[in-house]
């Protein structure tokens, strides 16, 4: 089930009210309903929206939404304003010890993904900070967990330190943290077990890991896929290791991610990074703003953009800048766009990226089909390196002959032709519009 | 009779579902006290029935993770109850509170959508599947164990050729419940490891095949074909097969569950949910709304680390579970 983004739902709410000249009480009542609906639904807990839809009770019945001309805007402002500033500012920084090495202890439930993240700050530690850690097995219950961070530490050439599952673990923080001193690792991050923050044996022996190795940083790991429980969760840690940090995993998936809200409003730790995918180099520092907005279903564009920087090779797309200024653009450049457009992700995803997105019927029919692509990946194979090269060329039985060979059936390769004619006048035109006036941004529905 | 008594007389009359309701009671027990000792804070709270104590009682069920749409349409069926009946008094209205939950839960569903779906003298596949850190292999090493109990020949796949130690944590679990695990290198090709599986469980006349999976967020495209090119091997390979196609959901997924489980039954035909981690303080009340939603029937509850806490679902005494203190108030 896809969920509305709040805009939506405020702004079909709006409807109903558009055509009165003011906007009342109960009209602020209905939108506060909506706002609350939509966090809800995003699993922020319960007590954090109460708190929060009070907060924005007060600000939206005040002047600065009844009195402005466009309600539904301003009450997503205030929504996200309070939003954000819940969430607080950025704070990527990981602790540098006076007297190395720096310790950090990762602790969390079962499955929220602290062997993985451990492997991945182990690797952002080095990769960004220069510094040589020291990964350290002490999840002696799960079967196979040395193991895998042992493999891990393979992947990513880094030592890994373990006396297998007979030593207890607070034994092999402590023998851990001695032979990086000997060994000049500048940190040592700790692979706890998975543990449930209600088993006062395993909360007791995470407190006895502490005092040995005392760590200069606690990341609490969450899986940001958590529910109402998250409250429960991270105020136990919390109030019995005093967390310096969180890390939130899995903020890949399609999870509105409540989560982040809940653990900041309990805890008032900082959100430090934000694990994006299976890989190593998968994780980054986490932006509270661009949190709010997915909470809110309001779209990540920033995401989006980054994503597609990360994705489409620079010089490339310098190559197809000056391809489309002097229309020299073929179907094998067309075909390597796809291409790029692919390794972004599903489309529906990126869509799911921009805000008001789902508004464009017109796009998610037409062109967002992945199906439709891969015919246009189809037809554009069948064609010979001429025809690609030189589409003025294409006579009737060349096109009888693509359609064959593609599956498809001529007038299909009619559109795709015409199509792509249009989309490189279009090119043309966009390309001389983007020198005319430079750095001008997106226009965003809301703003 | 109030409907909380015949539920009650139920367990009374039944002394092997009073065994099962006992573990349920045990693993559940943090789960019960907050859930059931709330609505209890509630009644006594409200005296009367008004807008303010559905409010209220919304919140206690969305606290549990129970999904939103499906708490507004229980609120609204209740509230619908209670004008008909004419409830002034809280109290009367904890009966139907209670009826309406566990009619979600029942559904119009037989209520034999819970038991494992195993074959006599022929191979059985089931099929498990899940999104990152939810339990798979460990509910796997659980079952293959319960299984082999039973006097079944059981086979194990090591499909989660991914993610690092995947395939020695199921290596393990095979040792100890003492089954053998099919298994290939790290990083080959999953679609090959469940097709050698199939191959051994024959040929070694295997009563049941437990395919593991990698874990994967459901919105990853690439990695949910995978996922059906495996269920499609398996179909290939033995007719009727897979007997069950398992989802494992972390009872503190909030929300996404509903997304986890539409998308896992898009790819593979989920038959059946494991509902892990239900000894914290999570309520997984997402299930009620999953059962609601896509009458997926939950089959198995992990309620501890020990292998015999993964329990066959049972509707009743998960309710029991959930309701126990109210049942003994009365």
């Amino acid at each position: 089930m896809a969920f509305e983004g709040l805009a939506d739902r405020l702004q079909s709410t709006i409807k109903k009210i558009t055509g009165k000249g003011k906007v009342s009480e109960q009209d602020v009542k209905e939108m506060t309903r909506e706002v609350r609906l939509a966090l809800l639904e995003a699993d922020v807990n319960f007590k954090v929206v109460k708190g929060l839809i009070n907060r924005i009770k007060e600000r939206a019945v005040g002047q600065e939404v009844m009195e402005s001309l466009t309600p539904g805007q301003q009450v997503i402002k205030v929504v996200k304003e309070e939003l954000t500033t819940l969430m607080g500012g950025e704070h990527s920084k990981i602790a540098v010890s006076d007297r190395p090495p720096t310790v950090i202890m990762m602790v969390g439930l079962q499955g929220a993904g602290k062997t993985t993240t451990t492997g991945k700050l182990a690797n952002h530690l080095r990769k960004k900070h220069n510094r040589s850690p020291l990964l350290v097995a002490c999840d002696i219950y799960r079967p196979a967990a040395i193991k895998q961070l042992e493999t891990l530490g393979e992947q990513l050439d880094m030592p890994v330190f373990s006396m297998g599952t007979e030593t207890s673990p607070v034994d092999i923080a402590g023998k851990a943290i001695e032979q990086a001193k000997e060994q000049h690792n500048d940190y040592v991050i700790i692979d706890t077990a998975g543990r449930l923050h209600v088993d006062n044996e395993l909360m007791d022996e995470l407190q006895q890991i502490k005092s040995v190795a005392r760590p200069d940083e606690i990341f609490l790991v969450v899986d940001s896929m958590t529910g109402q429980d998250a409250v429960n969760v991270a105020e136990s840690f919390n109030d019995q290791l005093d967390i310096s940090g969180v890390v939130l995993t899995k903020l890949d998936g399609d999870t509105r991610g409540g989560a982040a809200l809940s653990i900041k409003a309990v805890t008032d730790k900082p959100i430090k990074f934000a694990g994006m995918g299976e890989k190593l180099d998968e994780l980054e520092a986490f932006h509270p703003e661009r949190m709010a907005s997915r909470i809110l279903g309001m779209g990540d564009v920033l995401s989006l953009i980054e994503k597609a920087q990360t994705n489409v090779d620079e010089k490339q797309a310098k190559q197809l800048e000056e391809k489309m200024r002097t229309m020299s653009f073929t179907f094998d450049d067309f075909l390597e766009q796809m291409g790029q457009v692919k390794n972004m992700g599903p489309l529906d995803d990126l869509m799911a990226m921009i805000p008001g997105a789902n508004k464009m019927k017109g796009l998610k029919n037409a062109q967002l089909d992945e199906k439709q692509l891969v015919h246009v990946e189809a037809i554009i194979q069948s064609m010979t390196k001429k025809e690609r090269q030189e589409p003025g060329i294409m006579n009737a039985s060349r096109k009888k002959r693509i359609a064959k060979g593609s599956g498809t059936s001529v007038s299909q390769v009619n559109r795709l032709l015409k199509q792509f004619e249009e989309m490189k006048k279009m090119m043309k035109q966009m390309t001389n519009i983007q020198k005319g006036k430079k750095g001008k941004g997106m226009n965003f529905p809301f703003m | 009779m109030s409907f909380m008594k015949k539920l009650k007389n139920r367990f009374k009359q039944d002394e092997e579902t009073e065994e099962v309701s006992s573990k349920y009671k045990e693993g559940m027990k943090k789960t019960r006290n907050s859930f059931s000792g709330r609505i209890n804070d509630l009644i006594a709270r409200y005296r009367k029935v008004d807008e303010d104590f559905f409010e209220e009682l919304e919140e206690v069920l969305i606290s549990a993770d129970v999904g939103v749409m499906t708490v507004m349409d229980l609120i609204d069926e209740l509230t619908m109850e209670v004008k008909r009946q004419n409830i002034k008094d809280t109290k009367e209205v904890k009966d139907v509170i209670s009826e309406k939950l566990v009619e979600i839960y029942y559904g119009d569903d037989d209520e034999h959508v819970e038991e494992l779906n195993i074959q006599e003298n022929q191979l059985s596949v089931i099929l498990v599947v899940g999104v990152n850190g939810v339990g798979k292999t460990t509910s796997i090493g659980k079952l293959a164990h319960q299984l082999k109990r039973q006097g079944k020949h059981v086979v194990l796949a090591a499909g989660d050729t991914f993610r690092a130690g995947a395939i020695e944590q199921l290596e393990v679990w095979g040792e100890r419940a003492n089954v053998d695990v099919v298994k290939q290198s790290a990083g080959s090709d999953p679609a090959a490891v469940i097709f050698d599986g199939i191959k051994a469980a024959k040929s070694r006349n295997a009563d049941v095949l437990i395919c593991d999976t990698a874990g994967r967020l459901q919105n990853k495209v690439n990695l949910m074909n995978e996922l059906s090119k495996v269920k499609r091997v398996i179909e290939r390979e033995v007719p009727g097969a897979p007997h069950e196609v398992l989802l494992v959901l972390d009872a503190t997924t909030g929300q996404n569950a509903l997304n986890q489980a539409k998308t896992f039954s898009e790819a593979t035909n989920v038959s059946g949910i494991v509902l892990t981690k239900l000894d914290g303080t999570a309520k997984g009340g997402i299930v009620l709304a999953i059962r609601n939603e896509l009458h997926i029937p939950v089959k198995y509850v992990g309620l501890g680390e020990q292998v015999e806490d993964l329990q066959e679902f049972n509707a009743h005494a998960f309710v029991y579970g959930l309701f126990a203190d109210m049942l003994e108030d009365e």
